[in-house]
């Protein structure tokens, strides 16, 4: 009985998903804004990062705050192996993921057995040692970091002089599998195991090992996705250096969505996202310069009242009912 | 490198790591009662090194003289801050981590950008103040006098709070909820009470730290991030909640960085401090004195 409704309840989720994927293709036929196509582009690229970061931070419960790590590497790997090494970004963005992996199983097994604060701040400080690093390493352009130049129209070099249109579609494209590989996890063995941990702190000591096994998956396919969205954001801004895709603030952006939208929920990461980005995108632009830290102040307090009186987050304002089905 | 250099450099890594203890050691008092890490915590640093440099610039009082002003008012802030909003995240069923964490980062964040707003991102500085700039020698070691005034006011302010926690009633009282919340509500203390006058305490202890600051360090929105980092690699490394093991933990910190300056560039000294922290809990994940 119980399965059944699931069963159901997973193939509505899909079925919806489609939909938003179809219909978000559309945008781009009426929107032909140029800002707000860039709006567009973040809010996807937050959407797709956020879902990522919520595989480890919400359904493992490993609160990251140093996903800049894998969202710089992702970006640094890609961007030396194609100025330097001329390697397509394409090729780039996969060996970024993969050494973004393998890091993330390296850190993941001292880090994992760390408390709650120990392990966030654990995560902060790694994160920062690989910021002070790239910032003094000269091969890698330290402070001045690397330009990539935008020469033509090209999937192949994933480069586009005049339209948003590509990156906008491959934005929407990580996003969508982002929040398959969430789906698909939610129902897998590793899901479950995470569920009833989170119930149920003396289930976390049977399983013990198991549940150890399943968090460093989880941190390595995490660190994966984010590496890819970091990737993304190179060739997007076409411009990097340490500050721009590997400061503390990236760490914060890419949490910021699923805990406001909802942590450890399958629609958190992509209803927070399209809350949070064009709010910060908008109050920036509408305050203009004179104000600047308007846009700290707004999404700041967005997240200390969505914390203390939505700690679901903000989906659960939109489906009380679902909720309950998703606790049972 | 000479001997005279490293005993310099380890010198001026000590005062600089009292002072480190001095601005970590209210979030481990924080910690310590209520189990909450205060991610704002550097936002409290950066609204006292702002308070220091308002009573010097508008007022011409020196940080010195201001300094029970800046800690009277971040214990007025701190209280506050509990009352209007931790106390209400600690009443979080569901995500408990999540929104202790989140609850106390928006704050900082919302801080952060209050101060962009009204104060500027511009990089203030307290200039002629009583203490700055002079430099006294010691057996031929030069001490900056900020720094030298800071450590001593850490080691008195330390002092003070042990005396203050062992021998006065809300000491106690203090102590006591750190100990077992339930049965002190049942004696009758108000722990609500408690809760907000050890948010005001831990915060006014900041805002010490912060009034000192104020005479060396150059004052900016984002001031609080990098000691705030610092602060809990110190309290980590003392053992979260221990007040002393900030003490120690400052002091360690504090050597570390001054060494890591000897053989690394200065822009790297803070990898050696994060290093320490990675390497003290993995090994003893509680930090070096932590009991809990």
């Amino acid at each position: 009985m119980h399965d059944v409704t699931h069963a159901k309840q997973r193939r509505r989720d899909l079925i919806l998903a489609a939909v938003f994927v179809a219909l978000a293709a559309c945008v781009p036929l009426f929107v032909k804004d140029v800002y707000v196509q860039n709006i567009m582009v973040l809010t996807l690229m937050y959407a797709g990062l956020s879902q990522s970061w919520n595989i480890l931070g919400g359904y493992c419960g490993q609160i990251s705050l140093g996903h800049a790590l894998y969202f710089g590497l992702g970006a640094y790997v890609t961007a030396i192996l194609l100025t330097k090494f001329d390697v397509l970004p394409w090729f780039g963005m996969i060996a970024g993921g993969l050494i973004s992996a393998l890091i993330a199983l390296a850190l993941g097994y001292p880090t994992f057995r760390l408390g709650g604060h120990y392990f966030a701040i654990a995560t902060i400080v790694i994160a920062e040692i690989a910021y002070l690093l790239f910032l003094n390493w000269d091969w890698a352009g330290a402070a001045l970091g690397i330009d990539i130049m935008v020469r033509e129209d090209s999937w192949a070099k994933f480069q586009f002089t005049r339209s948003k249109l590509p990156y906008f579609y491959f934005a929407l494209f990580f996003a969508a599998v982002a929040w398959l590989v969430t789906w698909w996890l939610e129902n897998s063995k590793w899901g479950y195991w995470w569920r009833a941990v989170k119930d149920n702190p003396d289930a976390a000591e049977s399983l013990g090992v198991v549940v150890f096994k399943s968090k460093m998956g989880a941190g390595a396919i995490s660190a994966f996705l984010t590496a890819i969205g970091g990737a993304f954001y190179a060739m997007f801004v076409s411009y990097i250096d340490p500050d721009a895709v590997m400061s503390f603030q990236f760490s914060l952006l890419i949490s910021l969505p699923a805990v406001l939208g909802g942590i450890g929920t399958l629609w958190g990461p992509v209803l927070g996202a399209a809350v949070l980005i064009p709010v910060t995108e908008l109050t920036r632009s509408f305050i203009g310069g004179s104000g600047r830290g308007v846009d700290l102040i707004v999404y700041g307090s967005l997240i200390v009242i969505v914390s203390l009186t939505r700690p679901d987050g903000l989906l659960g304002l939109f489906s009380r009912k679902r909720k309950k089905e998703a606790v049972r | 490198m000479t001997a005279e250099t490293i005993i310099q450099s380890l010198a001026s890594g000590l005062l600089m790591g009292l002072l480190y203890g001095l601005i970590a050691v209210g979030l481990s008092l924080i910690f310590g009662l209520m189990n909450i890490v205060n991610f704002a915590h550097g936002e409290f640093l950066m609204l006292a090194m702002y308070g220091a440099f308002f009573l010097f610039a508008f007022f011409a009082i020196d940080p010195l003289l201001s300094m029970p002003l800046v800690a009277a008012g971040m214990f007025v802030f701190g209280a506050a801050i509990y009352l209007l909003i931790v106390r209400f995240a600690m009443r979080a069923k569901t995500n408990v981590g999540m929104v202790q964490i989140f609850a106390t980062f928006g704050l900082a964040i919302v801080l952060r950008g209050l101060a962009q707003y009204f104060f500027t991102p511009d990089y203030r500085s307290i200039s002629h103040s009583w203490l700055g700039g002079k430099t006294i020698s010691i057996g031929g070691i030069f001490l900056p006098v900020p720094q030298l005034v800071g450590a001593g006011l850490a080691i008195v302010a330390f002092g003070a709070l042990y005396f203050f926690i062992k021998r006065t009633d809300f000491g106690r009282a203090l102590e006591a909820t750190r100990e077992d919340a339930g049965a002190v509500a049942l004696v009758g203390i108000d722990q609500n009470r408690v809760f907000a006058l050890g948010w005001g305490l831990g915060s006014a202890l900041v805002g010490l730290a912060g009034a000192i600051m104020a005479t060396f360090f150059y004052i900016y929105p984002d001031v609080g991030a990098s000691f705030a980092l610092i602060a809990y690699v110190v309290v980590a490394l003392g053992g979260f909640g221990s007040v002393f093991g900030a003490f120690a933990g400052g002091i360690l910190v504090g050597l570390v960085e001054a060494s890591t300056a000897l053989i690394m560039p200065p822009s790297l000294k803070a990898v050696g401090i994060y290093a320490v922290y990675l390497l003290v809990v993995f090994i003893r994940p509680r930090g070096l004195f932590g009991s809990i």
